[in-house]
């Protein structure tokens, strides 16, 4: 059987987990950071945020991360990032976002269009029917 | 086909009773990442024995998996001494699940092609946990092993003491002819040469060493019969709830 060669996003480091040993020494009484985690259900899908978890370094991140977001749902894949690696908007400007929630032109639900979807619909049936 | 239950009467006792020992830790963990991780292996275990207890009843008879886990005596079990140990401080119970699932796992491996269907197809299902199970011992004992001068004394250490039980894992049957002839399994001399190898391999790359043990020091007697002194008292409380009402449904 020839296996496929899965399509991999160059922009996401794979790491080795058996052979790598390039993992942070801690010192005494240092505490973990934190990675925020992202869980894949499916090939293709959105990594989407699941939460976070503690670890020492990528690598336990990954481990913790497995059962701590894999082990219900169905899932393909997991990513762990930093959480300082994280860039975010800060709350003060929440006012940016304050009309977006008026502009319905941008969502496909905003156009009036599922009238004439029954209608169409309703016809095919009817002329399915006459024949 | 003694020899299959034996072999899966062997392996079935081995995971309950080092499913419930390590459960054992559930909420006391060191920290509530590695306490949810080390639960849900604990978990993996018991339902292996589970699947083995079961294989055993469709294809042998025994008696169904609730009696053959709570209703025996420590005579007919038939774990190795490893399993029956107390989980003492965090490190022993890590070095165990080091020893004792990079045992599980190539065992399972070989057993994937066995001439015994049911185990076969069992050992194929299980692939996936196991990998994971082996994969979180490897990255604790590295990290341990090259982290402080204490963690690395204290794991290495543990080592020394759980090595001579480890090796008992390895007690052989008096089937073992049968099952290497029947290619149900390549036997226990087989497996802990595979064992011994990549227990080495894990041990360099985590800065330890692998402790020599004698022949006469190593722990045997579980798979007769003959247990530690442990085992009693773990089966008392296992069954505990089990026997406050028999026949109960859940």
């Amino acid at each position: 059987m020839k296996t496929k060669t899965p399509i991999v996003d160059p922009r996401i480091r794979r790491l080795d987990i058996d052979q790598s040993l390039s993992f942070d020494h801690l010192n005494v009484m240092e505490e973990w950071g934190t990675f925020e985690v992202f869980h894949q259900k499916k090939r293709g899908e959105q990594h989407v945020h699941a939460g976070v978890v503690h670890a020492p370094d990528p690598e336990m991140a990954l481990v913790f991360a497995k059962e701590q977001y894999g082990r219900r749902l169905k899932c393909a894949n997991i990513w762990v990032v930093k959480s300082s690696d994280i860039y975010s908007l800060g709350y003060e400007n929440e006012d940016m976002f304050e009309t977006t929630p008026e502009k319905m032109y941008r969502e496909a639900g905003g156009y009036k269009i599922r009238d004439k979807i029954n209608q169409y619909k309703k016809e095919q049936k009817l002329q399915q029917a006459v024949v | 086909m003694n020899a299959a239950k034996e072999l899966i009467l062997k392996m079935a006792d081995d995971e309950l009773v080092i499913g419930h020992r390590n459960s054992e830790w559930t909420g006391l963990g060191p920290i509530l990442e590695e306490d949810i991780a080390f639960s849900s292996m604990a978990q993996d275990k018991v339902g292996h024995s589970l699947a083995l207890y079961t294989i055993l009843q469709q294809q042998f008879k025994t008696p169904e998996p609730d009696q053959m886990a709570f209703h025996r005596s420590e005579k007919e079990f038939r774990c190795c001494h490893l399993v029956e140990l107390p989980i003492g401080e965090y490190d022993f119970s890590l070095v165990r699940h080091f020893l004792f699932d990079h045992a599980e796992a190539i065992r399972y491996e070989l057993l994937s092609t066995s001439s015994f269907e049911p185990l076969a197809r069992l050992a194929r299902k299980v692939k996936g946990e196991l990998k994971y199970h082996v994969l979180h011992a490897n990255s604790w004992m590295t990290r341990l092993g090259h982290g402080t001068e204490e963690s690395h004394a204290r794991i290495q250490l543990t080592l020394n003491f759980a090595m001579p039980y480890a090796l008992g894992l390895f007690e052989e049957s008096n089937e073992e002819v049968e099952l290497i002839t029947e290619n149900i399994f390549p036997g226990e001399k087989q497996l802990r040469e595979y064992w011994e190898e990549r227990i080495r391999e894990q041990l360099e790359k985590a800065n330890l060493s692998f402790p020599e043990v004698k022949n006469e020091a190593i722990h045997i007697g579980g798979r007769k019969g003959y247990h530690t002194e442990h085992l009693h008292p773990l089966l008392e409380e296992m069954a505990q709830v089990f026997k406050l009402e028999e026949g109960v449904e859940w």
